[in-house]
């Protein structure tokens, strides 16, 4: 009796906690009841607040060019290190887990200097700042990959492709590529969740996305901006309670 | 065989690509901040001016701040935690409410930042939903001055992330622990006192020290949550190392920033290693 008393103690102190603030989020944006339809009038929208459509434009692109940089430079580089390059992949291994000892006000430091070299060769865009992202998310994604390269053997597909005759193109992206959808899938979900989450590297860069406007503009209209944040966090929440699901679906079919 | 070293640079070509991309994004940055903490202002060569610049006592005192924050918040992160994941142990382990709990843990660990910082504002900020009531109710809880903005406000804020990353850090050592254990301990006749302080507390000690170091560094790096809220000062080390980047045109102390960033990184390695050592221990007992 007394576990369960305690139990639910506990969990109803900690469900308190963990709403409430979520609660506070949805009183305060509906002080104003002109807010949230503002939010979904888009045209309106972008000329009322210009910077934060901008920056919400801008977090989008960032959200799907990193993606596409990430499974470029890193799926096909596990893949491939795996069957033909054993003796390298603790050092992908290193580099990929690298950023994650580096905090990002850390490596902005050091990123400094670089990105005047960027400015210099192409520009101040703030999509420039997928560069930047595909570090900050190589360990997180590297992990999802490996896990699912580990689950499958890569070294009897790739030879049964192999010696059908398959071009080691074929065998990356027709062979391999379609066993390690879900692990990709989840590498994906997991870097669009981190860049519109993202602030530290944008702001310190100079450069705008959504978490950079919403700061901006808690200075002038707080009711405003604590909507976006609402916003923001469910987007995130269902992103990565679908990432959850679809990790504990692929649990239980294993 | 006569083809196999050309096979061998054929193969390390395909991970060029990669190579190049990590150098200049990570590895050159890298190095830039190691190679920067100890070069003067200008390139002028070799010296231990800014790490030795680490001692004034304004960066030190930011220091002895963010250890202070992240110290407590993670404490605090750990105990409270700690309860909850065993709270869930207590439970069915295949049930609606673990699984939904942990989902949900792991989308809170990863909350931070101006989001964050905006949710505690519309909480228990000067004209927040929950500051409202209170004084409403006659309560006012910034009688004494408004803390949110220090250090206290913080350590209430980062444990909102805190304490969702020990549950996910700490629910497989409570996952390990084996119900025969606590039968042994009852049939050779000790209470629950003794099982908590002789079997089972020795036993996640490991556990719950590693995982406690997991949230010190995890607060100590943290970065935006701190920007959002404190807009007035630079208490803590991230936001000095704001002030030297922003400001170094006029004050020439970009080096200076290099040097603190250094001293972060080797804060945070060091905590990680030990935490890797208790992680290790805890694979051998609870494993």
């Amino acid at each position: 009796m007394a576990r369960v008393a305690f139990r639910w103690t506990v969990l109803t102190v900690m469900g308190v906690f963990f709403l409430l603030p979520l609660v506070a989020m949805v009183e305060f944006s509906t002080r104003d009841p002109e807010t949230w339809p503002l939010l979904l009038n888009w045209p309106k929208l972008s000329a009322d607040y210009p910077a934060l459509a901008v920056g919400i434009l801008a977090s989008l692109a960032q959200a799907a060019v990193t993606t596409v940089l990430m499974l470029v430079l890193l799926v096909p580089t596990a893949i491939w290190v795996r069957l033909r390059l054993p003796k390298v992949r603790p050092l992908v291994e290193f580099l990929c887990l690298l950023p994650l000892t580096i905090p990002a006000i850390v490596l902005v430091v050091g990123l400094a200097p670089v990105y005047a070299w960027v400015n210099y060769f192409v520009g101040g865009s703030s999509i420039t700042l997928v560069f930047a992202y595909t570090v900050l998310v190589l360990p997180f994604a590297y992990r999802a990959v490996d896990t699912g390269l580990s689950a499958i053997d890569v070294k009897t597909l790739a030879e049964a492709a192999r010696s059908l005759g398959s071009g080691w193109f074929t065998v990356i992206v027709r062979v391999v590529l379609p066993n390690i959808r879900s692990a990709v899938l989840s590498a994906a979900f997991l870097t669009v969740a981190l860049v519109l989450g993202e602030f530290t590297i944008a702001s310190l860069l100079h450069r705008t996305n959504l978490q950079v406007a919403i700061e901006f503009l808690g200075k002038s209209s707080a009711t405003v901006s604590v909507a976006v944040s609402l916003a923001a966090l469910l987007l995130a929440f269902v992103l990565l309670i679908v990432l959850s699901i679809a990790g504990s679906w692929k649990g239980k079919k294993s | 065989m006569a083809g196999r070293p050309r096979l061998r640079g054929g193969a390390l070509l395909g991970t060029v690509p990669f190579f190049a991309f990590v150098t200049i994004f990570l590895v050159i940055p890298t190095l830039t901040v190691i190679i920067g903490a100890f070069t003067g202002d200008g390139g002028s060569g070799f010296t231990l001016e800014n790490v030795r610049a680490l001692g004034d006592d304004y960066i030190l005192a930011a220091f002895g701040r963010s250890i202070t924050l992240s110290a407590s918040s993670a404490v605090i992160g750990a105990i409270l935690g700690a309860l909850l994941a065993y709270a869930l142990v207590t439970g069915k382990p295949d049930g609606l409410l673990r699984r939904a709990v942990t989902a949900a843990a792991g989308v809170l660990a990863q909350f931070g930042g101006v989001t964050l910082a905006f949710a505690f504002l519309a909480t228990i900020g000067l004209s927040g939903f929950v500051t409202q009531w209170l004084q409403e109710h006659g309560l006012d809880p910034y009688a004494n001055g408004v803390w949110l903005f220090e250090l206290p406000g913080l350590t209430l804020v980062y444990t909102y992330f805190q304490i969702p990353l020990m549950v996910i850090v700490f629910l497989p050592a409570l996952d390990g622990i084996r119900p025969q254990w606590r039968e042994a301990a009852t049939s050779l006749g000790g209470s629950t006192w003794h099982y908590w302080t002789r079997v089972a507390g020795p036993l996640l000690a490991p556990a719950f020290l590693g995982s406690a170091l997991l949230l010190f560094a995890n607060a100590f790096s943290a970065y935006a949550t701190a920007a959002a809220l404190v807009s007035q000062g630079s208490p803590i080390v991230p936001l000095q190392i704001r002030g030297a980047l922003t400001s170094e045109v006029v004050l020439g102390q970009a080096n200076l920033g290099k040097a603190m960033a250094l001293g972060m990184v080797v804060v945070v390695a060091v905590v990680m290693a030990l935490y890797s050592l208790l992680q290790k221990r805890t694979a051998k007992w609870l494993g």
